[in-house]
């Protein structure tokens, strides 16, 4: 503990010992990595953006397990972002108030991001 | 061997002078992080365009890929986010104990290879502008 005191002292960390938001944000960039590298080489390499369609992307989401990982990918990227900004300002030194007010903001701006992405998700796979 | 460093305040960008390549990896990270997290927001904003019709989605993003600046962009953010998957693989293996003797050649390889497959990508990611194929 003596040792930890002295470094808080100056150096703020996003380290929360024991926290599960240091496993998550690991367990989501792992899949991360796949699913991002597999969504840009399906819609920039295999399909071309410009010859994106409504019909072509409804025919994309009307596969399930297609549909799924997007909406694993949605998720799962919305956390680790959102995570990662919090852990960036918690190095920045925010503490407090401020520390709350950043939670609050952030929980709701990603919780309007997936609920928006679901919706979008399910107009595209004609659920909507 | 544990050793503790105390690394004074890390987001203190008036001592880049010192700063050596792990550092320099903590910060692109960031800063990528920072454009990708912006791009998913915007992303599921252009995307939103289906709710209103199938028409309104189409026309928009078609719209978007005719202008070159767009596609000029969409380089960068595959820039930012080849850089991002190759330096996070890299701090996924550190974290795993995996490499450490080779931290600082493993983020100058990821650098490297982020230029290659940029550009590389350069041709396929400029395709059918103009209504050319």
């Amino acid at each position: 503990m003596a040792a930890d005191t002295a470094q808080s002292t100056s150096a703020p960390t996003s380290f929360d010992r024991g926290g599960w938001g240091w496993l998550f944000q690991r367990i989501t960039a792992a899949f991360l990595i796949v699913v991002l590298a597999f969504h840009f080489f399906l819609l920039h390499f295999y399909n071309h953006a410009y010859d994106v369609t409504f019909a072509g992307t409804s025919a994309r989401m009307g596969n399930l397990a297609y549909f799924a990982t997007m909406w694993l990918f949605l998720v799962t990227a919305t956390f680790h972002g959102v995570n990662g900004i919090y852990n960036a300002l918690l190095n920045q030194g925010i503490k407090g108030t401020q520390k709350r007010a950043v939670q609050g903001i952030l929980g709701i701006a990603a919780l309007l991001l997936v609920v928006q992405g679901t919706r979008v998700a399910l107009v595209m796979n004609g659920f909507l | 061997m544990s050793q503790s460093y105390n690394r004074g305040l890390i987001e203190d960008f008036g001592r880049w002078k010192e700063f050596q390549a792990g550092m320099w990896a903590w910060i692109f990270h960031k800063f990528t992080g920072w454009i990708l997290v912006g791009y998913l927001f915007t992303h599921i904003a252009v995307l939103s365009t289906a709710t209103s019709s199938p028409e309104a989605y189409t026309t928009t993003l078609q719209s978007l890929e005719s202008i070159f600046v767009v596609r000029v962009l969409e380089i960068g953010l595959l820039a930012t986010a080849v850089f991002h998957i190759l330096n996070g693989t890299r701090l996924l293996l550190v974290d795993l104990g995996i490499g450490l003797d080779s931290q600082d050649k493993s983020f100058y390889a990821s650098l490297v290879l982020t230029g290659a497959i940029v550009v590389a990508s350069v041709p396929t990611f400029l395709a059918g502008l103009g209504g050319g194929a």
